[in-house]
This record gives structure tokens, C-alpha cells and sequence, in this order.
């Protein structure tokens, strides 16, 4: 049983990225969308607790939001996956429930 | 000119997520029409409006970190933008677009537009403005 | 009523703008300058052209003055002047050059 958390703010603004992240199992995983995905630019003020929970927990990005951000592939935290529309329909499938953290 | 006073716009948004952003921006093209001296502020999450790279086809809105480089040819050139902010996001100077004006009383030489400042010094920049709008 | 190119229908606003900027054409653009009483001759495509150009650079139609000073410096001061742009576009370069240019209203122009 595992829960994919959706974040679409950016954790610099609120608290809500660390407040997931906090709440996440093992075998879950993360999407940030919209302004989420600078959560996982590498080197932040939160990039330490971001890494400390990826392995257990999946990290995916959308890639249309990365890249109207101008977010480089390189500048992202290690294991972090990009996905696509199509892949955000695949993740929302393959887990039993979904979680948005507005 | 005796009526100028100093207009600091203030950018604390992410450009994408909120409208915020590209609503500043409207602003400051449309006040540029009044000729004040005219400062932008970047802390917070408004470090990431000016990252370079951005391509916006995916989520079906304009790029307008394009339109910041048109500024200097509406005499907006201080874009003050905040070290520790950049930082705090994993950022570097190197990761914000060049953004430059010509400067007409220095025979049109090409100018950086962007100047990098502590939080103490955003701080002094505030505390010189006769007005201030926040976005 | 949508402009009319050649059958193609191409909708624009209350104004004469068109709603959708990827269908402009050059075909498109004469039929804008003639709803707009303008005889399209090489000085009106020149200024045209350039704010398209504009446009595709920084992704936004220049204010008057600020049209009028980058001409001014690309093509010259003979040119890049109040008089020889109302010349073109009596109704405001502006207003009636960005609309033939299929952009949107310059920012901040009532």
C-alpha cells in the first residue's frame, strides 16, 4: 500500500515540502509540480532533507515545470525523476492513493 | 527633473506558480511611462523570475523572463538581487540570465543591469525609497 | 467579423487584434493594414518587421518612445522619430503598426 504525496508549492515560500517529506513511508513517492519542483534543486537550505528521504521514498519531477523554470537536470538532487503528463497518469495508477499538499 | 521620486518594486514570487510575478513586471512597463527612478528587488523566491534557460512551451504560458532584458530600453537598470536568497535555493550568480542597458551618458556603453547585495544592504536600498510596491 | 485571408477566417478582438498570434501571415498583415486604411509599402514592412522582431526577442510590443528610440538606433534618426512614424501609421505606430505585426496591444497603451 503506498501513497504517491503531490507538492506544487515551493518550499522556500511555506512548509509544506518539509511537512511531506516528514510524513512520507517507505515505498511512496514524491511529485512536485508547479512551483514544488524547486524543492529539488541540489545545494538549498532544504536539499539535506530532501536527500535524506529519497532512496526509501521516489522523487519525480514533471518536466514541462522544470523546464519553464529553467531548472537544469544537473542542478537537481541525485535519483530524481522526470516525468511527463503521461507519467503523472502512470503514478497516480500504480499507487493506491494520492495526496495533494496544497 | 524636481517631481522624481524613487519607485522600488519589490519581487518575492516564483514566476510561474502565482501570477504575481508577471503582474510586477506589467506594472513596472507600465510605470515606466512616468520617468522615476525606478529599482527592481529580487529576494526570496523572486531570485528564481531571473534564472536563465527557461522554456515555457510545456505549461502553455509565456516566457516573460525574455521581457526583463527589454527593461534598460525603458531606463530600468538597478535590478538589485539578493545574495543570501540565491544561496538559501541552491543557486549561484551564474545561474541568472545577463541583463544589460545602455548608458547614455557614458557614450551608449553596455552595462550589466543586475548588481548582487547582502540582506543588509536590500535592506538600506528599502529604507531609500519614497515609495515601495510588493509583489 | 474575423478577418478574412484569402477564405481563411482569423478571429481578432473588439479592436482589430488578433486572438491568436500564431496565425499571423504576410497575407494576414495586408488585410489589417487595409481594414486599417494602409497602403503597405516597403517603409510600413520595415517597421513591421522589426517589431516582430522585437517581440520574438523580448516577448513584448515596445511602448511608443521606446519603439521610437530602438529605430532610431537601428535604422537611423531619419527614421527613428515621432514625425516619420505618425507619417506611416497616422493612428499611432504603436497602436496600428503592432496590430498589422499581429501582436498583442503594447503594455501600458490605453
Amino acid at each position: 500500500m503506498s501513497t504517491l504525496h503531490m507538492v506544487n508549492k515551493s518550499p522556500f515560500e511555506t512548509g509544506t515540502l518539509s511537512s511531506c517529506l516528514k510524513h512520507c513511508k517507505a515505498g511512496d513517492a514524491v511529485l512536485l509540480i508547479e512551483d514544488g519542483v524547486y524543492g529539488a534543486i541540489d545545494g538549498s537550505s532544504i536539499s539535506d532533507q530532501v536527500k535524506a528521504t529519497v532512496g526509501d521514498v521516489a522523487l519525480y519531477v514533471l518536466d514541462g515545470d522544470v523546464s519553464a523554470r529553467g531548472i537544469d537536470a544537473g542542478k537537481m538532487v541525485s535519483g530524481t525523476k522526470s516525468v511527463g503528463y503521461d507519467g503523472f497518469v502512470d503514478l497516480v495508477a500504480e499507487h493506491d492513493r494520492t495526496m495533494s499538499w496544497l | 527633473m524636481a517631481d522624481t521620486k524613487k519607485f522600488l518594486y519589490v519581487n518575492r514570487k516564483a514566476p510561474y506558480g502565482t501570477i504575481y510575478a508577471l503582474e510586477s513586471l506589467e506594472v513596472v512597463l507600465i510605470g515606466a511611462a512616468f520617468e522615476q527612478d525606478v529599482s527592481l528587488a529580487f529576494l526570496d523566491d523572486g531570485v528564481f523570475q531571473l534564472t536563465k534557460g527557461q522554456k515555457t512551451d510545456g505549461i502553455g504560458m509565456k516566457n516573460f523572463s525574455a521581457t526583463f532584458r527589454a527593461l534598460g530600453d525603458y531606463d530600468v537598470n538597478k535590478f538589485y538581487v539578493e545574495k543570501e536568497s540565491l544561496e538559501e535555493r541552491g543557486l549561484t550568480e551564474a545561474d541568472l540570465q545577463e541583463i544589460t542597458y545602455e548608458d547614455e551618458n557614458d557614450d551608449w556603453a553596455e552595462k550589466p543591469s543586475i548588481r548582487f547585495v547582502t540582506r543588509a544592504e536590500m535592506a538600506d536600498i528599502m529604507s531609500e525609497q519614497d515609495v515601495v510596491l510588493s509583489f | 467579423m474575423p478577418y478574412d485571408v484569402n477564405g481563411t477566417a482569423v478571429e481578432h478582438d473588439e479592436e482589430g487584434y488578433i486572438t491568436n498570434l500564431s496565425e499571423w501571415t504576410k497575407d494576414l498583415a495586408g488585410v489589417i493594414a487595409k481594414a486599417e486604411n494602409i497602403d503597405m509599402n516597403e517603409e510600413h514592412w520595415e517597421v513591421v518587421n522589426f517589431l516582430r522582431d522585437y517581440y520574438d526577442e523580448y516577448q513584448i510590443a515596445p511602448a511608443v518612445r521606446v519603439l521610437i528610440k530602438a529605430v532610431s538606433k537601428s535604422m537611423g534618426p531619419e527614421k527613428g522619430n515621432n514625425k516619420y512614424m505618425y507619417e506611416l501609421f497616422p493612428y499611432g505606430p504603436a497602436k496600428q503598426a503592432c496590430k498589422i505585426a499581429g501582436l498583442p496591444k503594447p503594455t501600458g497603451c490605453v
